[in-house]
């Protein structure tokens, strides 16, 4: 039987699945021990015993300084930046992309700009944010923004331009107005869409919340990791990396969710 | 004048042409069936007479009203594929073909129950009131183009456009589509043309079939020169031409 058409089982199947997670820990392990063999105050690669004590502590017990438990207000901050900048720029993405996809005059104004727009890394800009910002929530959340909606828009457009022309002509037919189409037929059929690109620029979205928090800040993940950093405590940082893991699998897994509860009729098939 | 006239119409792509004098007078309620080989821009005088394009050159009315810029209410349309709204249900569906050309695409309160109800009825004389809320995707090929065709229906256009509609379907399927046509055809009298490739679906459906080809060839740019309407059959009475009595006679009439 060629290797194509072999097909594990279900138990295998979740078998395999935790093959490369446990590997990774036992390397981990391994490599954690050789070195707290050599140097028991060896900070680089605490034990994992070590990052579970640690990771208790930080969502458990509050600052001796503030009284106040950091962890989570690092995660509202930052959540709270995230889901702002998302928003805005899935907001945007969407009217955009569909008039560029829809409208041909703004088409044949915009679509050139935005395609230049998008080749601007968003890093590169950071500094012109802060000076024009300054150092708040503001500058963070624009950034997002900046990093993701050029991609955004011209994911939309090009969904909405792959619309089969045989569904707007039909609609026309039918005596639908341009606003018509655009609400009925062009905005629900971009919308699962929509949340898959979210779903893939919250990789991005992440990197640029993390870079933001990490130049300038005074509380949020990024921040927390990059102040830590001067202390070595690698402890901190990996429940924290570990922690930002989690929130971005999660949100994806919510998007997804989502998506198949909102619109039933894209599975929907014999 | 008749009802759709077409006349001396050219059209081009790219400066080739493509369809080449097109004349062709329509009587109100005809059945046309268009056939010809690939390429031979059956479906593109199908997009002029939808006003989906603009021909190069000559004009197409509909009642002498002036030439159509895009499509609209009064030309219903059944394409092969993606035809009927995947993100609506079947009975939405139906409820579109009345809905769409109110300022939100929409009906409210009263209005709307009354359009569903028309809509439950509708499908159930198209049979498709079993999947009334399911989507169009759980349905057969052969279901899907029912709906389109009664989606189409509702939105009572004057004349229906249907671009090779069973196309894609089994043989089986593609008969009890027929006399489905049929039977709507007699209810509303309705002008229809059809581009099909299938010859005897052409025959049997049309008043006439009309057959596109290109009457000029040159072997060393096969490009040159545009198609034309090269036949124009009477496809009534089984194909037989001249089987009606037009003048009144005393010879004894078959009834």
């Amino acid at each position: 039987m060629r290797l194509i058409n072999r097909k594990p089982g279900r138990p295998f199947a979740l078998f395999l699945l935790m093959v490369p997670f446990v590997l990774a820990l036992i390397a981990y392990s391994v490599g954690s021990d050789i070195r707290l063999a050599e140097n028991p105050a060896d900070k680089l690669l605490p034990a994992p015993s070590k990052i579970a004590a640690t990771a208790e502590r930080l969502f458990t017990e509050p600052d001796k300084r503030s009284g106040r438990i950091l962890l989570w207000h690092d995660t509202a901050i930052s959540l709270q930046r995230l889901g702002l900048g998302v928003m805005l720029s899935a907001l945007s993405g969407l009217i955009f992309g569909l008039l560029i996809g829809l409208l041909p005059h703004l088409r044949a104004m915009f679509s050139g700009f935005v395609a230049v727009i998008s080749m601007i890394p968003p890093l590169a800009i950071l500094p012109i944010l802060f000076i024009v910002f300054g150092l708040g929530e503001v500058s963070k959340v624009v950034l997002i923004v900046i990093g993701i909606t050029p991609f955004l828009i011209r994911d939309m457009s090009q969904r909405t331009l792959e619309i089969p022309r045989e569904m707007i002509v039909k609609a026309e037919t039918l005596g639908a107005s341009t606003a018509t189409i655009a609400l009925r037929v062009a905005l629900p059929q971009v919308l699962p869409r929509l949340i898959q690109s979210v779903r893939l620029s919250l990789g991005p979205a992440w990197l640029f919340l993390i870079a933001a928090e990490a130049i300038a800040s005074d509380l949020g993940l990024g921040y927390r990791i990059f102040i830590v950093r001067r202390y070595l405590a690698m402890d901190v940082i990996l429940t924290y990396v570990l922690w930002i893991t989690l929130l971005a699998f999660t949100l994806d897994w919510l998007l997804k969710k989502l998506s198949q509860k909102l619109f039933p009729w894209t599975e929907a098939s014999l | 004048m008749s009802f759709v006239s077409v006349r001396d119409v050219f059209q081009f792509y790219d400066g080739r042409p493509i369809l080449e004098r097109v004349n062709l007078e329509v009587e109100e309620g005809e059945f046309i069936s268009i056939v010809g080989a690939s390429g031979c821009g059956k479906s593109t005088f199908l997009r002029m007479l939808l006003a989906q394009e603009t021909p190069t050159r000559g004009s197409i009315t509909v009642d002498g009203n002036p030439p159509a810029v895009e499509p609209g209410l009064e030309r219903g349309v059944v394409f092969q594929r993606y035809s009927t709204f995947p993100h609506l249900n079947v009975r939405d569906n139906i409820v579109a073909g009345e809905s769409f050309r109110r300022p939100w695409g929409r009906f409210w309160g009263a209005e709307k129950k009354a359009a569903r109800d028309r809509a439950d009825e509708t499908l159930a004389r198209i049979g498709l009131d079993h999947v009334a809320d399911n989507y169009p995707a759980t349905l057969s090929g052969g279901m899907q183009q029912r709906l389109a065709i009664g989606q189409a229906l509702v939105a009572r256009p004057r004349i229906l456009l249907l671009d090779e509609p069973f196309g894609a379907l089994d043989p089986g399927t593609r008969l009890s589509m027929h006399d489905f046509l049929s039977e709507l055809r007699d209810e509303t009298g309705m002008t229809v043309f059809m581009v099909t490739h299938d010859l005897e679906e052409g025959f049997k459906l049309g008043d006439r079939v009309i057959v596109f080809d290109k009457p000029r060839w040159d072997p060393h740019d096969p490009s040159a020169y545009g198609a034309t309407i090269t036949y124009d059959f009477d496809a009534r009475n089984g194909g037989f031409p001249y089987q009606t009595i037009k003048e009144e006679t005393h010879v004894l009439r078959p009834n």
